[in-house]
């Protein structure tokens, strides 16, 4: 009982402080709105580590808070399911947003929106909360939507900028085409498995492993779990950016950098992940759903990282490489290694959220230019930044004994494992995605914070030619842009650094102190599912590990080190040594830079196919439709015809009594005919 | 269970209320009229209230009855009942009609008396079509309720208000005249009876029940409104008062669908299932057709009003799929568009008394100078756009999951509304409150006052309430659902 009040803390709590520094955002002074959010949040991320302790000494919990919804036999509950799945993503989801919520005290500073915008963080963690922490479908999806809704509102915070409201209803609206297949999904399971409460449906799921649907009419036969995993899957690749559905994490980036390090890396994006673990009873019923999300991930972690390349904004680079990440993730999970994927979302929300923060500590220092060919020689003038940072880009990059190495490397080795498929592509897309992941991080690292100092000119044309919406923004914020000539970059105040120096601490030591009982050992038992018959990947995986020490010193000698090793050579040798290469590739290959420079033409079609092709159907509907057909033909049409009739009728009352007179004779004549031929 | 006769109190404390509020005469009198209005409005919800929470959700037949005769020669009673499927639109009739009352407070300055009457009468109209159980009682009642609304748009209106009025009153009046019909169909065939109840049990042949479900599917279908007899709603919207739209799509709308259930699904069983694959193929038009027709509009109210026979569309959808997730689901529907499209057209409403145009073009960046108003049009929109936790979200995910179980296609395209939705309400709420100030209309607009903010905080409040925990709503339709679900699986033909 005692506990049972406890998990409703931990989402209550977050809840409490977004309804005090929202509903009264115009009331209260500032510090009392990140007083009482940050407080909430602190006491979540508390409960969060006594419960993680709870799970671990055996009390798992999966029970109802109250009833939401019953109709016909079927009964929708919310409760909680508290095992050690949930309790590893509460505690990564409440520490970042506490890092997050106390770094925004400093990057929000000078902002209007203060309050408003830390009420809306608060929401979303407890948003985010709700759905790691759901034990049904039905839960899952109205955390799904919340986190969405909330994505939206950050998105748009500066709702001034023309390019801020686009980016939120963008995302929103992908997303919507995500929870379109989401909700099919669960559709069906509730359709086939009458209940959407996890355990239940986990229990019945292998009764359902050969059964089939007559999807496309009479006698064609699809199979049942293949139907349901893909349309879930789909909710999956909307929330976490899968190709096609990851235009709008880039755009994302128009929200406040403190929102792209909690929501744009670090959680929401990567509740699909979750999501897909968390169904693993599913999906290892179909082979044919897990090649497909394998073949998904294998293309985002690729493609998306070649984007990475050639990007000059700071924090879009950092974008690119979420959607990199993410698509490791996927692809760990296609290759049955939930444990894995996992893990990596945990490793990844840390160093992740670490160069995200990073990156908007040096923004501040750069008074709002987010350009990095502006930089350089940052190191001297932001010494934490420049330190976290590289401890962040280290561990991204996958060097060995640090977080990012454990979970990527396990991710590479189970792939490589993998017999499904679709594996090979994706072992290749996977390994070359490690040079890719080192070079562009690394090309970002140089261009930031080593070189020549390139900041404070006065003539700067690539300021001005990057950032077109900046008269918008200057109307929200009081504060030039860029530094003035002569001025030189600061370092952040404490408040920023602080949670630097604590993310980059566990994306140090995270990995090395997780892999053996997360991925290796019975943390995930009776959580995670695999068919080790079918998928046995992890299981050979296992056999090759001999501890976290041996796993890092054997990395030394194998491909990905070298790989990774190479990005980073290479993009020394580019950028620092010689920067007239790139701009020589890039004119050699100008094809293949314009293809990377407009993102594989996704937006360019998205917009003119479907945007365009809604709102000319939309056109053709309206004025084909209701306005000529339905109101022109039909109803303005049987007006006219009775108006027509009523004219020719009309002719008759001519109000001349002898005309009346006249047709009574004829009346009465008729009659009389009629009455005497009747006998 | 209450002694007093509820429904009655229901159907006369407000056509009284209006009676009287009309006898205060000319605008000389206006505080006056708005003051005994209000009360009466007030007082119409108070006796309303008892029947929610008096509701015996264990029975499935009718509640609080009231039987005595009218006209004996016929066989006519004044027959009054609710049950599960009624009752809940005769509490939220009487609710919308406070609001309706608020709205109209400070706005309507000309023919005060009159307009405040023609809304209480309408209201115990509405609460006599939900409760009557004699078909001649429900006709009487279903064409009274014509008339104040007829007269809203007519006198109250917009510019084209008479081309719209007449649009209006045509199309269901060509309705009723089937309904009529059909009614006097039915009492030859009982042997003299116009009880309701009695035709449910009333064995027809098939061929004569598809004439009567085709009777009553036009007489319906046109106040619903269903595709393709839709084109009255968004010319009534667009020229109606704020209060009348809000009438209009909160209630008026809600009669069709109520009389499928009332009159279609228990009198008409064969044919109802018979012709279920038309009335599926109509909703699903409506959904998806309609959705892109929302989504080019240039005015606010008729993407609102667009907006509305979709989601009526998930309506009639989920009648037609005979199970109790889909009926129950849009049930729910129906009672969460009486919120949320209420509050939609309320806060056009709110900005068209500023600005005095309902063009999206006219606007842009009102947060900048009205964020209570805009973060309460956020919460609606998203309601609009059925996002979980508010009310919107409830009904179209038990009727898509119901859907599901139907045709899995069928349920791929109404779930295609959760794009489509989304994109035409945010696509609006773009245009109109974010960004930079438009032009100097907008620089000069004031936030909403306490009584604006009251009307929406209260249906913010029952959009929050309804998707947080629906079970309240839901668990009184059960008992009656299940009953009808029942009837409607045995055959009449003999």
């Amino acid at each position: 009982m005692e506990m049972q009040k406890l998990y409703l803390l931990v989402p209550l709590a977050p809840l409490f402080g977004a309804m005090i520094a929202g509903l009264f955002c115009r009331v209260i002074p500032r510090w009392v709105a990140h007083t009482v959010t940050i407080a909430g949040v602190a006491v979540a991320f508390v409960a969060s580590v006594i419960i993680f302790r709870d799970v671990q000494a055996g009390h798992v919990f999966n029970g109802p808070v109250y009833t939401w919804l019953t109709s016909g036999d079927y009964k929708f509950e919310v409760g909680f399911l508290i095992d050690t799945l949930t309790t590893t993503m509460m505690l990564v989801v409440t520490f970042v947003s506490l890092m997050v919520h106390i770094y925004t005290i400093g990057y929000m500073q000078e902002d209007p929106g203060y309050n408003r915008f830390f009420s809306y963080i608060s929401l979303f963690t407890f948003s985010m909360l709700m759905l790691v922490m759901s034990n049904n479908f039905m839960q899952l999806f109205f955390g799904w939507e919340a986190v969405g809704l909330v994505s939206y509102l950050l998105i748009g915070f500066w709702y001034t900028r023309p390019t801020a409201i686009f980016a939120n209803m963008k995302a929103f609206l992908v997303n919507r085409v995500g929870d379109f297949g989401f909700i099919l999904g669960i559709g069906l399971v509730l359709t086939y498995f009458g209940t959407l409460d996890y355990a239940t449906v986990f229990q019945k799921a292998p009764e359902f492993a050969n059964a089939t649907i007559a999807l496309f009419g009479e006698g064609s036969s699809v199979s049942l779990m293949t139907a349901t995993c893909i349309c879930l899957f789909i909710g999956a690749m909307g929330k976490s950016a899968q190709v096609p559905l990851h235009v709008w994490l880039p755009d994302s980036m128009e929200g406040p950098t403190p929102i792209s390090a909690l929501i744009h890396a670090a959680t929401m994006v990567t509740a699909g992940i979750f999501m897909v673990a968390r169904m693993s009873p599913l999906f290892e019923l179909s082979t044919t759903a897990l090649s497909l999300v394998l073949v998904i991930g294998a293309i985002t972690a690729l493609f998306m990282g070649f984007l990475g390349i050639i990007q000059n904004d700071i924090k879009r680079v950092v974008a690119y490489s979420t959607l990199s990440q993410l698509g490791y993730m996927t692809v760990a999970l296609g290759a049955s290694a939930y444990s894995v994927a996992i893990f990596h979302l945990m490793t990844h929300a840390f160093f992740k959220a670490l160069l995200f923060l990073a990156a908007g500590s040096v923004i501040i220092g750069m008074h709002h230019d987010q350009d990095i060919r502006n930089m350089g020689g940052l190191r001297k003038y932001m010494p934490i930044t420049w330190i976290t940072s590289l401890i962040g880009s280290l561990a991204l990059i996958g060097t060995p004994f640090l977080s990012g190495f454990y979970s990527k490397d396990s991710i590479i080795e189970a792939v490589a494992l993998s017999h499904i498929p679709g594996a090979g592509f994706a072992y290749f897309s996977v390994l070359a995605g490690v040079f890719v992941t080192a070079f562009y991080s690394f090309r970002m690292y140089f261009l930031v914070f080593h070189g020549e100092e390139r900041f404070g000119k006065a003539d700067d044309e690539h300021h001005h030619e990057h950032h077109g919406d900046h008269d918008d923004e200057e109307v929200a914020h009081d504060h030039h842009h860029g530094l003035a000539p002569g001025q030189k970059p600061h370092e952040t105040p404490w408040v920023v650094t602080l949670p630097l120096v604590l993310l980059a601490i566990p994306s140090l030591v995270i990995g090395y102190l997780a892999i053996g009982p997360m991925v290796f050992g019975d943390y995930f038992k009776g959580v995670i599912f695999i068919d080790h018959h079918a998928h046995p990947a992890m299981e050979h995986l296992a056999e090759h590990f001999h501890g976290a020490a041996a796993m890092g010193i054997h990395a030394l000698t194998t491909l990905p080190f070298f790989l990774a090793l190479a990005g980073v050579v290479v993009s020394w040798f580019f950028y620092m040594k010689r920067p007239d290469i790139p701009a020589a590739i890039q004119r050699r290959f100008s094809a293949i830079y314009t293809l990377f420079e407009n993102k594989y033409y996704f937006d360019k079609f998205n917009e003119v196919f479907f945007a365009g092709g809604a709102r000319l159907l939309g056109k053709v509907f309206w004025r084909g439709g209701d306005v000529s057909v339905i109101d022109g033909v039909i109803v303005n049409g049987s007006t006219k015809l009775v108006a027509m009739i009523s004219t020719v009728t009309r002719t008759f009352q001519t109000g001349y009594v002898y005309h009346y007179a006249f047709t009574m004779i004829i009346g009465v004549f008729v009659l009389m005919t009629l009455w005497i031929n009747r006998a | 269970m209450s002694t007093y006769p509820l429904l009655s109190l229901a159907i006369w404390i407000p056509i009284i209320a209006g009676l009287v509020v009309l006898a205060t005469g000319s605008d000389r009198n206006a505080p006056l009229a708005r003051m005994l209005a209000l009360f009466g409005a007030v007082a119409g919800l108070l006796v309303s209230i008892p029947l929610w929470t008096g509701f015996d959700i264990a029975n499935g037949g009718m509640q609080f009855v009231e039987l005595k005769t009218w006209i004996p020669r016929f066989n006519i009673n004044y027959h009054l009942g609710v049950d599960g499927i009624s009752m809940l639109f005769v509490v939220l009739n009487s609710f919308i009609t406070v609001i309706v009352v608020a709205a109209g407070w400070e706005v309507i300055q000309e023919k005060v008396a009159q307009y405040n009457a023609a809304f209480l009468i309408m209201s115990g109209l509405m609460n006599g079509i939900f409760s009557a159980l004699d078909g001649v009682l429900f006709y009487v009642f279903f064409e009274a309720s014509l008339i104040p609304l007829y007269l809203i748009i007519g006198v109250w209106g917009g510019p084209n208000r008479v081309y719209a009025a007449f649009k209006f009153f045509l199309f269901t009046l060509f309705g009723s005249l089937l309904l009529l019909i059909a009614l006097m169909y039915l009492f030859i065939q009982s042997g003299g009876s116009f009880s309701i109840l009695d035709w449910h049990k009333l064995p027809i042949a098939l061929g004569a029940q598809i004439w009567l479900f085709l009777a009553f599917l036009v007489a319906f279908a046109v106040k619903v409104p269903m595709w393709p007899v839709h084109t009255w709603l968004p010319d009534a919207h667009v020229e109606a008062p704020t209060g009348g739209s809000i009438v209009l799509a909160a209630i008026a709308l809600k009669l069709g669908a109520y009389g499928f259930l009332r009159f279609s699904l228990p009198i008409a069983p064969d044919a109802s299932q018979e012709l279920s694959g038309l009335v599926v193929a109509l909703s699903l038009i409506a959904v998806v057709y309609i959705g892109f027709v929302a989504l080019v509009q240039a005015d606010m109210k008729k993407l609102v009003a667009y907006s509305s026979i979709a989601h009526m569309g998930f309506v009639t959808l989920g009648f037609f799929m005979f199970s109790a997730m889909g009926i129950e689901g849009a049930l729910v529907q129906m009672v969460s568009h009486g919120f949320v499209s209420g509050a939609m057209f309320f806060c056009i409403g709110v900005m068209y008394d500023r600005v005095h145009s309902r063009q999206i073009a006219d606007y842009g960046g009102v947060v900048n100078t009205m964020p209570k108003f805009a973060a309460l049009f956020m919460l609606f929109s998203m309601a609009n756009a059925g996002l979980p936790a508010t009310s919107g979200f409830v009904g179209e995910f038990m009727v898509i999951l119901g859907a599901v179980k139907f045709n899995f296609w069928v349920a791929f395209a109404a779930a295609s509304s959760m794009v489509i939705g989304a994109a035409y309400t945010l696509w609006m709420y773009k245009r109109v409150i974010f960004g930079d100030v438009a032009n100097h209309h907008v620089a000069e607009l004031s936030d909403i006052n306490n009584r604006e903010f009251a009307i929406l905080g209260v249906l913010a409040i029952g959009t929050l309430w309804m998707g947080l925990y629906p079970q309240p709503f839901t668990e009184v339709m059960h008992a009656s659902v299940t009953d009808l679900l029942r009837h409607v699986a045995i055959s009449k033909i003999q």
